[in-house]
């Protein structure tokens, strides 16, 4: 698993639990306080472990702190602006999900993020499959499109929806691309934030 | 005004308004240079009280044509090849694109399809520029997203790049220090008597190799505790560090062992000198938890320039048998090698 998912996860704990809480699941699962390097990879299985002692820290069902953890990265600056540059409104951001992981790899090649489709309903309604890499990730996606229909000012309503053996299925009801002004975004970065 | 293109015999016709939701940059000049007509987003560079004015009062043409007026027949005689535009107002944003001539002969101008070039998030800056501002074929805010993920990604390895030097740093120096006293340990010792050694060989100068071992340092430990012990051997680093100098290498080689290499001045006085200061002052009284102790140093000397063969071993069992010599002569004393064996090349005798 590349170091970003586990470093995401880590923030996630950190920022939102505290640092007693991540050095607990740290030494849990047998991994230096320091935590882990965004740009190195690790086994899949630690990243199961840290899930996993993160659940029992937290008591919280794995569906739910996975969807936590999609909000969470929505709201990390740097990366709310690059979804951000998926479309102009919620609904051009929406199509631009299937680019997301072509998007990626051309930041980091060996990213090894959900391959996502969307498919089209009519009448505001989308469903997502996303065939990730392992299960949860169709979470995380629930989390991370929630945080962005605020982020547009979108109202949306996002629900994970089942899934078959390689993927799993988040529905979208697009109530209103423009619901209110949301946080706006600059396609000029900010000076000084580079 | 249709809003829509129309397909008249074989002939395709396209109010501004739609050529501006395809070409947001487009620029459709005169025969004369002047502005007819202009994008959306081209309206947002260069104003939108342009019409009527000429291309040459906004723009600066790159490369071959730069040195020629320009008019809208040099901006035509480039048509089907690659066009390089600066902005006047602002000479670092550069554009590019094509030109065609309009109807017979340019009789109607020419037509400008631009885009910017690499500095482009410097124009999103300046004009306020969104993405609805850039036609979807353009690449533009892939080239923006690109900029942002390269950074992040580089600001990420930056932050690594340094967290490991300084492990590798931190490592290298536990690796050649000795933690207690912050002298050099018996690894870095022996990779500086190495160095010294085989500088011998290559015209480097001579040097000393002293060994110092405390006296009655056993006591201090004994009497007053491990902690004293420490501090007391903190204070004879400091002792030895402030009698030599920037050149020399001061390593602590075991619990009250220490080695000195010593370079430059190596006539017997100047050595005996140093020795005796450094035994003086080792000598003087410490106070350590209420108590005072008094210790003293042995030292043997060996120095290079006695020597034939380049041996470091040579070199240390001798410096250490003129240090035995020391102690058993009633310690707190110098000894030289060379003044224990006067006759024979050092090392031969040893």
């Amino acid at each position: 698993m590349h170091g970003l998912v586990n470093k995401s996860i880590q923030s996630f704990l950190r920022d939102n639990y505290g640092q007693a809480l991540w050095v607990r699941v740290s030494q849990q699962i047998g991994v230096d306080p320091e935590g882990f390097e965004a740009m190195l990879h690790y086994d899949d299985a630690l990243t199961e472990e840290l899930l996993g002692a993160a659940t029992r820290a937290l008591d919280r069902p794995r569906g739910v702190l996975l969807e936590d953890i999609g909000a969470y990265l929505a709201s990390i600056e740097e990366l709310r602006r690059l979804l951000r540059f998926g479309g102009g409104d919620y609904w051009e951001f929406l199509f631009s999900l299937d680019e997301l992981q072509g998007r990626s790899l051309m930041a980091l090649p060996d990213l090894d993020l959900p391959d996502l489709a969307l498919e089209v309903e009519g009448g505001g309604q989308f469903r997502l499959f996303v065939f990730g890499p392992m299960p949860g990730w169709g979470a995380v996606m629930t989390g991370l499109l929630r945080a962005m229909a605020d982020d547009y000012g979108a109202l949306v309503l996002i629900e994970q929806d089942g899934g078959g053996e390689s993927y799993e299925r988040v529905s979208v009801t697009l109530l209103e691309a423009a619901f209110n002004e949301g946080r706006g975004f600059d396609l000029a970065q900010p000076l000084g934030a580079a | 005004m249709s809003m829509h293109g129309t397909l008249e015999s074989g002939r395709l016709e396209l109010p501004p308004e739609v050529m501006g939701q395809l070409m947001p940059m487009f620029l459709w000049l005169d025969r004369h240079g002047g502005i007819r007509c202009l994008g959306p987003t081209m309206a947002k560079v260069i104003g939108e009280d342009v019409i009527g004015t000429r291309f040459e009062t906004h723009f600066k043409l790159g490369r071959a044509w730069s040195r020629r007026e320009v008019g809208a027949g040099e901006v035509g005689a480039t048509q089907g090849r690659r066009l390089h535009l600066s902005l006047l107002r602002h000479p670092d944003i550069s554009l590019r694109g094509r030109a065609v001539e309009i109807g017979p002969n340019g009789r109607e101008g020419v037509l400008l399809n631009l885009t910017f070039g690499i500095h482009i998030a410097d124009a999103v800056r300046i004009f306020g520029l969104t993405e609805a501002d850039f036609a979807p074929s353009d690449l533009a805010i892939e080239l923006l997203y690109l900029r942002e993920a390269k950074a992040a990604v580089l600001g990420e390895l930056k932050a690594l790049t340094g967290r490991l030097e300084e492990a590798r740093r931190s490592a290298m120096s536990q690796a050649l220090t000795d933690p207690l006293t912050g002298l050099a340990n018996r690894r870095a010792f022996d990779l500086a008597l190495d160095k010294a050694i085989a500088g011998l060989a290559h015209g480097g100068g001579a040097f000393a190799l002293a060994h110092l071992d405390l006296d009655h340092f056993k006591a201090v430990n004994d009497t007053l505790g491990h902690a004293a012990g420490d501090h007391v051997l903190g204070c004879a680093a400091q002792i030895l560090r402030e009698e030599t100098r920037g050149g020399d290498v001061v390593a602590r080689v075991g619990g009250d062992e220490f080695v000195l290499l010593l370079r430059g001045a190596l006539q017997s006085e100047r050595l005996k000198a140093l020795g005796a200061r450094i035994i003086a002052r080792l000598e003087a009284p410490i106070a350590v938890e209420g108590a005072v102790c008094r210790i003293s140093g042995s030292i043997g000397i060996a120095v290079s320039s006695d020597y034939e063969s380049h041996d470091a071993e040579a070199m240390l069992a001798d410096a250490d048998a003129a240090l035995y010599e020391s102690k058993r002569n009633g310690r707190g004393r110098c000894m030289l090698v060379r003044d224990l064996r006067p006759d024979a090349e050092v090392s031969q005798a040893g």
